[in-house]
């Protein structure tokens, strides 16, 4: 089973293949340079370093959001595209999930946050649970699905679980000084290695969910689409719109 | 033996189309053949919002981009690796729905190796006279008339452009938007105001015709829709009711006016021989006439797609990147969007 992994949701543009569970390659950029222009010269280099026969890849593994609009669809198109000539399916892979995937078998909560601007994050709530069942022992466990919400919310639920928490992910320096005031519980921040979107990381859930659930993980080119958890704002507006209309009538 | 008939290999070209709310695909064989040509609408989306709304656009062209590439190969009877090159529109236009044509393309040439073609989409709207056309060539004069773009533009060869003139404000096409907001005719407005012209009297009001101090050819369409407002709102406030298909006419009969005007201008100044129209407002079927009746006056050649090839659509495309393709001007995997591309810029 090889996996190309594509990650374009947020500051980092990245591109990883692994190769039956083995990392053979994971190239992840944070810079000036955009998505645009750097992801598919990215992913050209990837397959050039490694002699890559793109015939041999089974699939190719998405950070399909939340996060940045434009930054998602340029993934996505770009994984659409690629997927349709190598005529191979796509695993889509929730952004806040593999952010929260970088780190392993650790008793506390983890909490990603995703700058998601006015005064919200993209977030969710994860576990490793011992489980004699699961590969090495360790089961990585959604505890609150991802979402989007003020960043006093997800404080408010963590400090209701009474465990300790790491927080990683862009939105760690805008939601610090926030932290700071809300948190009851001890928490921590994830060092640098660990603390953002990763191609590697999205490779390595998508080969997670292929081991227990095969096929199933999987979409085609035509059918995949990014998830945004927000409306555009046109359509938000028109909703509200009608939804007071209604409450007059 | 050496076969008389032999010629080069054929060159097929896939090109896409994603630059405002049309996911479109094509494929072309050398510039003038069109095997295929897919338009996904997404119109009847923006109707809802009266105008086209980027971050929507940008998303349906997400959902649609590969669905529309796959049916244009499977209409033309070709598989991708048949293609000898993959062209994309890559500016002007609206950022987020250009982005996602270009990923498409380079995820395609990535895969495959196939080499990219970026295109300008004003240089796909001349083109889509070559296809109409088959004998056309440069050199001859263009008029591009769209929702985005007004622009009379020079073409000296293949891909060399000079611009005589452009809107200074408003394109035409948004100008015709706009008033027909206003009129309460709705969205899109060019069609409907062309449709709505055919009952009034085109002059039934004068509109000015708007000119731009200093420049010949530099064209002004934000005073004249001011004027339609105004128009509006003083016959409002005297209660005289307003005759939509009269102020459609007229309103349309000043656009073309000026259109025709300083086209007309370019035929004399420059000795031109051939004219040619393009772009989404080339299918108003009275700037048709009026051009069509300029250059026979002048005894010119008029040129004018039909409307399939005049609205945004991936063909004219995959005709302008033919061109490219036979210059070796190819495009490497770091394409960007470029919203606000000048026409002969790369």
């Amino acid at each position: 089973m090889k996996i190309m992994a594509i990650e374009a949701s947020g500051p980092v543009a990245g591109c990883a293949v692994l190769e039956d569970g083995l990392l053979i390659a994971d190239y992840n950029v944070q810079y000036k340079k955009k998505h645009a222009q750097s992801l598919v010269p990215m992913m050209d280099e990837v397959k050039h370093m490694l002699d890559l026969d793109l015939s041999t890849v089974d699939a190719i593994a998405i950070s399909k959001g939340p996060g940045s609009f434009t930054g998602l669809r340029i993934g996505a198109a770009t994984a659409k595209g690629a997927a349709m000539a190598m005529d191979c399916p796509i695993i889509p892979v929730p952004t806040v999930d593999s952010i929260a995937y970088n780190l392993f078998g650790t008793d506390s909560l983890i909490c990603p946050l995703m700058d998601a601007r006015r005064q919200q994050v993209y977030t969710g709530i994860y576990e490793w649970i011992q489980d004699g069942d699961a590969p090495d022992g360790m089961r990585f466990s959604v505890v609150r699905p991802q979402c989007v919400i003020p960043v006093a919310e997800i404080a408010e639920d963590l400090n209701a679980r009474g465990r300790f928490v790491i927080f990683l992910g862009d939105g760690v320096p805008v939601s610090r000084e926030a932290l700071a005031e809300l948190m009851k519980v001890p928490y921590t921040f994830a060092p640098a290695h660990l603390a953002r979107q990763r191609a590697a990381a999205v490779a390595a859930l998508a080969y997670a969910y292929y081991e227990e659930q095969g096929d199933a993980c999987m979409v085609t080119a035509d059918d995949f689409r990014p998830q945004y958890l927000r409306l555009a704002q046109a359509e938000q507006e028109h909703s509200e719109r009608r939804n007071f209309s209604l409450l007059l009538q | 033996m050496m076969n008389q008939n032999l010629k080069e290999k054929d060159v097929a070209i896939l090109a896409i189309e994603s630059s405002c709310d049309e996911t479109a695909a094509s494929v072309v064989v050398d510039g003038r053949t069109v095997l295929s040509n897919v338009i996904s609408s997404q119109i009847d989306i923006h109707t809802l919002y009266g105008g086209v709304v980027p971050e929507i656009a940008s998303r349906k062209h997400t959902e649609r981009v590969t669905q529309v590439i796959r049916q244009a190969l499977e209409e033309a009877g070709k598989k991708l690796e048949e293609m000898d090159a993959i062209a994309v529109t890559y500016g002007p236009g609206l950022v987020g729905p250009l982005l996602i044509g270009v990923s498409a393309a380079k995820g395609l040439s990535f895969a495959t190796g196939i080499p990219l073609i970026g295109v300008h989409h004003i240089e796909g709207h001349i083109s889509a006279n070559y296809i109409a056309e088959p004998s056309l060539e440069p050199p001859f004069a263009c008029l591009v008339v769209s929702g985005g773009h007004t622009h009379l533009v020079l073409v000296r060869d293949y891909g060399e452009y000079e611009i005589l003139g452009r809107t200074q404000d408003d394109a035409a096409g948004e100008a015709f938007d706009k008033v027909a907001r206003e009129i309460g005719l709705g969205y899109p407005g060019g069609p409907k105001i062309d449709k709505a012209s055919k009952e009034g009297d085109p002059h039934a009001i004068v509109f000015p015709r708007g000119k731009v101090a200093g420049s010949r050819y530099d064209f002004s369409f934000s005073g004249m829709k001011s004027a339609v407002l105004n128009y509006l709102n003083t016959s409002r406030m005297k209660g005289i009711t307003v005759n939509v298909p009269d102020v459609a006419a007229s309103f349309q009969q000043a656009v073309v006016d000026v259109l025709v005007t300083h086209a007309a201008d370019a035929v004399d100044q420059y000795g031109l021989k051939k004219f040619a129209l393009a772009g989404g407002v080339a299918s108003n079927t009275a700037l048709r006439a009026g051009m069509r009746q300029m250059c026979a006056d002048k005894g010119v050649d008029f040129y004018c797609p039909p409307p399939i090839l005049c609205t945004d659509n991936a063909a004219m495309i995959g005709s302008a990147a033919y061109y490219e393709y036979r210059k070796g001007q190819f495009s490497g995997l770091d394409l960007n969007a470029v919203p606000g591309l000048r026409l002969g810029q790369r």
